[in-house]
C-alpha cells in the first residue's frame, strides 16, 4: 500500500521531472526515493517513457510526402516557395 | 517595423508570396499532429488543407497575441478533434474537466527497465506499441501529450493553442504519461 508521501511524489512527478518543482521538494522527493524502490522504479521508468516519446518522435517525424505537398498547394491555388540554385 | 511585423503585414494584405512561405514553414507541424491525433494518412491530408484554407481567410483579422505557429496550431488542433468528435460523438470535449476515477493514478507497474539499452527498447514492434498507446489516450489527454512531449511545445504554448490553463495542460500531461508509462512497463517487463 502506498504511502501518502508515494501519493504525494506521484502527483508531483511530473514537475519533478520537468524542473519545475521548488528545490527542497526535490530534495524531498529523492531521499524518500533512496528508500523506496517501488518509487524509484516509477519515477526512473518515467522518465524513461517520457525520453522514448522524444527520440521516437524525432526519428520518425514525416516530412510531408511530395504528393501531399502538391495537392495541397494546388488546393490553395499558390505556387511553392522556389529555392535559389 | 521589424521583418516579422512586415511579414504579417503582407499575410493579413492576402501576398501569395507570404502566405506559401507560411505554409512551407509550418506545413510539417500540422500534418505531424494531424497524424498522430487520427492515424489516418489521408484524413492528417485533409486537416493540412483544411488548416490552410482556415488560415488565408481568417488572417485579414489576425491579430498576433500568439504567434503564428501556436495559431495554426489551435486550428489544426480544433480542426482534428472535429473529426474524432464526428466519429464517436459521446467523446469528452477538450474544454470539459477530464474526472480522475478513484484509483486511475496509482502505479501498477514497479519493475524498473530504464536501464535497458536505448536500441534494445526502440525497436520496430516496440515503435508500433507505442504509437498504439498513444492512439489509445482519450483525445483530450492525446492532444495535450502530442503537443508538449511530441511536438515540443512549452506548457504556454499548449495552453494558448488549446484555451486551456497552464494548470489543467499539467493535469492532462500528468495522466497521460502516467497511462503510458504503465503501459510501456507492462509490455517491457514481460520482454527483458
Amino acid at each position: 500500500m502506498p504511502s501518502e508521501m508515494c501519493k504525494n511524489l506521484l502527483s508531483q512527478l511530473s514537475e519533478y521531472l520537468d524542473g519545475e518543482l521548488e528545490a527542497a521538494f526535490c530534495t524531498e522527493i529523492e531521499r524518500h526515493m533512496a528508500g523506496c524502490p517501488d518509487c524509484r522504479a516509477v519515477v526512473n521508468t518515467m522518465e524513461k517513457t517520457i525520453e522514448l516519446y522524444r527520440i521516437a518522435s524525432n526519428a520518425s517525424r514525416s516530412e510531408v510526402p511530395a504528393d501531399v505537398q502538391d495537392r495541397l498547394f494546388k488546393v490553395l491555388k499558390i505556387d511553392a516557395p522556389t529555392h535559389g540554385e | 517595423m521589424n521583418s516579422q511585423d512586415a511579414f504579417l503585414e503582407k499575410l493579413r494584405a492576402g501576398d501569395s508570396v507570404a502566405f506559401a512561405q507560411l505554409v512551407e514553414a509550418n506545413q510539417r507541424n500540422v500534418y505531424n499532429l494531424a497524424l498522430r491525433m487520427l492515424n489516418d494518412p489521408q484524413e492528417a491530408e485533409d486537416v493540412l488543407q483544411e488548416t490552410f484554407l482556415s488560415a488565408y481567410k481568417a488572417l485579414p483579422g489576425f491579430e498576433g497575441r500568439s504567434s503564428l505557429s501556436t495559431w495554426l496550431y489551435r486550428i489544426a488542433s480544433n480542426a482534428s478533434l472535429m473529426r474524432l468528435r464526428k466519429k464517436r460523438p459521446e467523446t469528452t470535449s477538450i474544454d470539459e474537466p477530464l474526472e480522475m476515477e478513484e484509483g486511475e493514478s496509482l502505479p501498477r507497474q514497479f519493475v524498473d527497465w530504464s536501464s535497458v539499452p536505448e536500441d534494445e527498447l526502440l525497436n520496430g514492434e516496440s515503435r508500433r506499441m507505442m504509437d498504439e498507446a498513444v492512439a489509445e489516450l482519450p483525445e483530450g489527454l492525446r492532444i495535450v501529450f502530442v503537443l508538449r512531449d511530441i511536438e515540443g511545445l512549452s506548457t504556454q504554448e499548449a495552453g494558448e493553442v488549446l484555451e486551456l490553463s497552464e494548470a489543467a495542460v499539467k493535469t492532462r500531461l500528468h495522466r497521460a504519461r502516467l497511462a503510458l508509462r504503465e503501459k510501456l512497463s507492462a509490455y517491457f517487463a514481460e520482454r527483458l
